[in-house]
């Protein structure tokens, strides 16, 4: 068998490296903007970075529909979620309880996913943005629920227009899809409640 | 699977998984608190499972707290602000057992604290997490049985006839009679039930650093509040919201800004009033405070003195 064509390992303690990574996910999410490490040395399939397949890991199963970029579906990654969560992947992106996507990529738009409905906005898409890095980039100003005042982050790598999507995205509150955005080990969570203050 | 054995000399006993939960409940539980924390206030549905306590018991925040608590975590147990209470020991034996924890009556200690309808005396911190145990989750279950019609109502913010009902208790008693589960604003879009704790609680949750989270196992709902978040007693300008007040303070610790239980001492009508969170009014009594009612053991040779 050739090597490309094995499925690279999963979690090695499943139980505590999935508490420790939630952990890390859940106060992402209740404090918005914090940048969280998860466990360092995981080896992810091609494509998806180690904090995104860490959290994927950690939440989906097969009770969760996941959405991959074309790319990322029919390569390693496709088959290492297939193998280890037993997720289908979905092409429908509003079909899709996780979504990895490219923050860069033109498509597809965060208003493609899920955003629940008016009786249960929990049914909503949770996406991992892939991006070239949390710190150094444009200063983006957040406020809301989880921030104390205000909080400024600077991610790099997003396509022109994204802060204009997620703002219109937190407008459909409490609707709206929530944003964790990754790259190596570190996640920003993103929650549809954050509001963006400015962008310089 | 790491399968968890530690029960020392009960080899013919079931192995449980760590925290007791399998694991793909613990996902289950876990997109629920995710999605909780990202609505504030919103109760997520999820599939509570059975637990080896009956459901009433605090099942909801047995199974969050399983779903949350890892090795490095100190985790705390309250029933009525008491750690030295039935439910409490009983969870916090349950966790000894099956998650290894390690448990602390410290509330400055604790990383997990588990309550059953009272938030500590001393200030929370950020990193703190507040796990509810809620018989109820909806707030407006009373005025509404149909969850068909309480689920549009919280869909559109209709919360009108919870205003109605706070005024009419205005109407025939000059004041807003509910003194526990007083119904509260997240995030200025849901009305949310805070579990029952005594409404002197509500002002402890606005802005509070630690993260709270709410589970009613009988009920299946999970719901949360993020640090930071805003929660505001429903209340009138006229008629603002007000805690709890009492006329002596702590009878064993002479506290005057804590809550306080009544307590019948005899059949003559002799009462005292004592702290309701335990290790609050320990620590005051440890620091040299004390009330009008303090009895010292060792004076009256009930106990050997501390040397």
């Amino acid at each position: 068998m050739q090597s490309e064509n094995l499925i690279s390992p999963g979690f090695a303690d499943p139980v505590f490296q999935s508490q420790a990574a939630f952990r890390a996910l859940l106060t992402a999410l209740s404090e918005p903007g914090l940048i969280q490490q998860v466990a360092p040395g995981f080896a992810a399939p091609e494509g998806l970075e180690p904090a995104t397949a860490i959290a994927l890991l950690t939440l989906a199963d097969y009770e969760t529909p996941i959405w991959l970029p074309a790319a990322l579906r029919d390569g390693p990654a496709g088959a290492w979620l297939r193998f280890h969560c037993g997720a289908a992947l979905v092409e429908e992106p509003a079909q899709a309880s996780f979504a990895v996507i490219d923050g860069a990529a033109e498509a597809p738009l965060l208003a493609d996913f899920n955003p629940g409905t008016d009786q249960f906005p929990d049914r909503s898409t949770t996406v991992l943005v892939q991006c070239a890095g949390l710190a150094g980039g444009d200063i983006v100003t957040l406020s809301g629920p989880g921030i104390a005042g205000s909080r400024d982050i600077a991610p790099i790598g997003l396509r022109p227009g994204f802060w204009a999507e997620f703002s219109a995205n937190a407008e459909l509150y409490p609707l709206g899809v929530d944003l964790i955005l990754s790259q190596g080990e570190a996640v920003l969570g993103l929650p549809r409640s954050t509001q963006i203050v400015e962008v310089r | 699977m790491t399968i968890h054995q530690s029960i020392p000399g009960e080899d013919t006993k079931p192995a449980y998984n760590y925290a007791y939960l399998d694991e793909q409940t613990k996902r289950m539980i876990r997109r629920a608190l995710l999605k909780a924390v990202a609505v504030p206030g919103y109760q997520v549905p999820f599939g509570s499972r059975e637990m080896p306590l009956a459901r009433g018991w605090g099942t909801g925040g047995i199974q969050i707290t399983a779903a949350i608590i890892g090795p490095d975590d100190k985790l705390k147990v309250i029933d009525q602000g008491a750690d030295d209470t039935t439910n409490a020991v009983s969870i916090r034996r349950f966790f000894e057992r099956t998650a290894d924890a390690t448990t602390t009556e410290m509330t400055e200690d604790a990383t997990i604290i588990q309550t059953r309808h009272r938030i500590p005396e001393a200030p929370l911190t950020s990193g703190q997490i507040m796990v509810y145990q809620v018989p109820q989750p909806e707030p407006l279950r009373k005025l509404e049985p149909r969850e068909l019609e309480t689920r549009k109502m919280h869909a559109w913010a209709e919360y009108g006839l919870m205003q109605v009902k706070l005024y009419e208790n205005i109407a025939r008693f000059g004041e807003v009679t509910t003194t526990y589960d007083y119904p509260v604003s997240v995030n200025g879009r849901y009305v949310m039930a805070p579990s029952p704790i005594p409404k002197f609680d509500n002002p402890k949750m606005h802005m509070s650093p630690s993260l709270q989270l709410f589970g009613a196992g009988r009920e299946k709902r999970i719901y949360a509040v993020p640090p930071h978040t805003s929660v505001r007693s429903l209340d009138f300008e006229d008629h603002p919201f007000r805690i709890q007040s009492w006329a002596e303070p702590c009878g064993l610790c002479g506290a005057k800004d804590s809550y306080l239980d009544e307590v019948v001492t005899d059949d003559q009508g002799g009462r005292m009033f004592v702290c309701s969170d335990s290790h609050y009014c320990e620590t005051r009594r440890e620091q040299g405070h004390r009330g009008t009612m303090l009895a010292d053991a060792s004076a009256s040779g009930l106990v050997e003195a501390k040397s």
